[in-house]
């Protein structure tokens, strides 16, 4: 059951073939089998999961049931659960339980989507290793010695272990498209302000951007039309009609502009990964795709100005934490003060606390032109690039990361080293455009993937090009042999 | 890019943080590092460019000042820390003599 799709295990809910109390116990039965040495959920929410699959089967019977009912996926600790703790993967909120429900959750849930618990994630979701976890690090599915990628690390070694068809995450940097990558999953980060933001814990809210891990791009866009479209909750929702994205997925390739930016193709990008990554583009080509060779000049100056601005609104964000309203509380505050920076202190990780600190400087009185200001106008020049490019091209081609998953412990002591990593990535945030992580041809055993960039609100046509090339191809079919 | 301790104990105070010695040692050299890091931003030639706020340049919207939330303050206050009688209670923040 669990090599299926969540089209296809859609498509079984509706022909009677297996109901939702089935295949959610199903679930259940493999992450309880798999997940302790995987690490992938912090929250198994078993009774409710059943309870909900209950409902989709009695929904189904009275002839109520919409095209995802019953069908179950899990979310990332990001997201708040009303009456279900919601961690983001830190000591401050181990103890958070919502008292309402993410605008991605509700809708999901409308939509008769089976809840199987929590994933875990980089700590706030900053970090690209999954390292960062109070509740530990996830171990990737294809070798336990490496990690999974992050910050969603979680929802992506459940998918691709198969502990859950299909998962939530979020991308503020990288956070959905590397881990894709990392574990051979499918990821969607859609446009900036497609996906509401209400709910969805805040790290860094220029960029912060809702998404989905899945199996197929075809289960990606099935998602997506579910979770997307405006949100009065949100204020930077953009109000935009929401397409058919799996009727429009089928557009053809035939005809379509690629464009190959040179930037991309530097000499961090290993070898082996740039081989996989062109044999996407030789695909496409095959398909009637017309290659550009395109420059977006400005690309080497993207990391160093997204953690400028992801950190300075990461200090302004989590200013909220105070030990006061909820979240951890120190134990015997001497005064205010001390009830504040000592609550602060305990309840963050230490990479929390850096981008606090990097924030707060860069913020603070005589440094914020420097930085900040400074950041933000290099960020203008990067969307200026990518807007030129889609004068000439439909999408842009690309890697997802430029190594291949790392060791556990590798990176850790290197916090720059470990910015770099989502040098491809961060690029397609600050710009606020869409981006797809697909499945490509594997390294040594371990997955690869390629990254599909393209204009805003143009998610459909990427998700059309993945499910071309997954149409001839069967990377994202793979389940590592431990949980085939 | 050197920090001074006095710095990073700065940066602390205004975000409410309160590293030990250790941390503190760790903080100049990571920090430090992070900010040699940023400094190939200056090479950036950015005059006459305007700072980027939204991807799509929308405005903050403005919504008609209506009552859109029911009061839930049992639910609120239910994951506080220590909340009595609706109140939020911290130590107090004025001497009682």
């Amino acid at each position: 059951m669990h090599e299926q799709t969540l089209l296809e295990q859609a498509q079984a809910l509706q022909d009677g073939e297996v109901s939702s109390v089935e295949l959610t116990q199903f679930y259940l039965n493999r992450i309880q089998a798999h997940d302790e040495s995987l690490n992938s959920f912090v929250t198994v929410t078993g009774a409710q999961a059943l309870a909900q699959a209950e409902a989709a089967d009695r929904a189904r019977s009275a002839g109520e049931a919409g095209p995802l009912t019953g069908v179950p996926l899990a979310h990332k600790d990001i997201f708040c659960t009303r009456g279900v703790r919601t961690t983001c993967g830190s000591r401050m909120l181990d103890n958070f339980v919502s008292p309402y429900d993410a605008t991605v959750v509700e809708r999901l849930q409308a939509a008769g989507m089976v809840m199987l618990g929590k994933t875990n994630m980089d700590e706030f979701a900053m970090g690209s290793s999954n390292e960062n976890s109070y509740y530990g690090p996830v171990h990737n599915p294809w070798d336990p010695e490496r990690v999974p990628g992050g910050s969603s690390g979680g929802s992506a070694a459940a998918v691709a272990s198969r502990l859950a068809p299909a998962a939530t995450a979020t991308d503020t940097g990288g956070s959905i498209r590397q881990p894709a990558t990392f574990c051979g999953v499918t990821g969607l980060k859609p446009t900036y302000g497609r996906v509401s933001r209400f709910g969805m814990v805040a790290y860094a809210s220029s960029l912060d951007q809702g998404g989905m891990l899945g199996v197929s791009a075809e289960d990606c866009a099935a998602l997506l039309g579910t979770m997307a479209g405006f949100d009065s909750r949100d204020s930077t929702s953009v109000d935009h009609p929401v397409p058919d994205y799996q009727e429009e997925l089928k557009q053809p390739v035939d005809g379509l502009r690629l464009g190959l930016p040179k930037e991309f193709f530097d000499d961090r990008l290993d070898a082996r990964i740039r081989a996989s990554v062109e044999e996407a583009v030789a695909a496409w080509e095959g398909q009637g795709a017309q290659l550009v060779e395109i420059s977006l000049p400005n690309l080497p100056l993207a990391t160093p100005a997204y953690y400028v601005i992801a950190s300075a609104e990461c200090s302004s964000n989590l200013a909220r934490y105070d030990g006061v309203r909820y979240g951890h509380r120190c134990a015997d505050p001497e005064d205010l003060e001390d009830l504040f920076c000592r609550s602060r202190e305990e309840g963050f990780g230490a990479e929390v606390r850096r981008r606090i600190m990097i924030g707060t400087y860069a913020l603070s009185a005589g440094y914020r032109e420097a930085y900040y200001d400074r950041a933000r106008r290099v960020r203008q020049l990067i969307r200026r690039d990518f807007q030129q490019a889609f004068e000439k091209v439909d999408a842009i081609v690309a890697p997802v990361s430029p190594v291949l998953p790392f060791r556990l412990g590798e990176k850790t002591q290197d916090p720059v080293a470990m910015y770099l990593i989502d040098c491809y990535t961060i690029p397609v945030n600050l710009a606020g455009l869409p981006g797809l992580s697909l499945p490509a041809r594997p390294v040594d055993g371990l997955p690869t993937g390629v990254q599909l960039i393209g204009n805003y609100f143009d998610e459909a046509r990427l998700l059309g090009l993945g499910a071309a090339w997954q149409r001839e191809t069967d990377w994202h079919r793979q389940v590592p042999p431990e949980f085939a | 890019m050197d920090l001074t301790a006095e710095t990073v104990r700065g940066i602390a105070k205004l975000a409410r943080l309160r590293p030990n010695p250790d941390e503190e040692q760790r903080l100049i050299q990571d920090l430090g590092a992070i900010l040699e890091f940023f400094a190939q931003l200056s090479e950036a030639e950015v005059d006459g460019i305007e700072p980027m706020a939204h991807p799509l340049e929308v405005d903050q919207r403005m919504r008609e000042d209506e009552v859109t939330e029911p009061d839930r303050r049992e639910d609120y206050q239910e994951i506080a820390p220590d909340a009595r009688e609706g109140l939020y209670r911290v130590p107090a923040v004025l001497d009682s003599d």
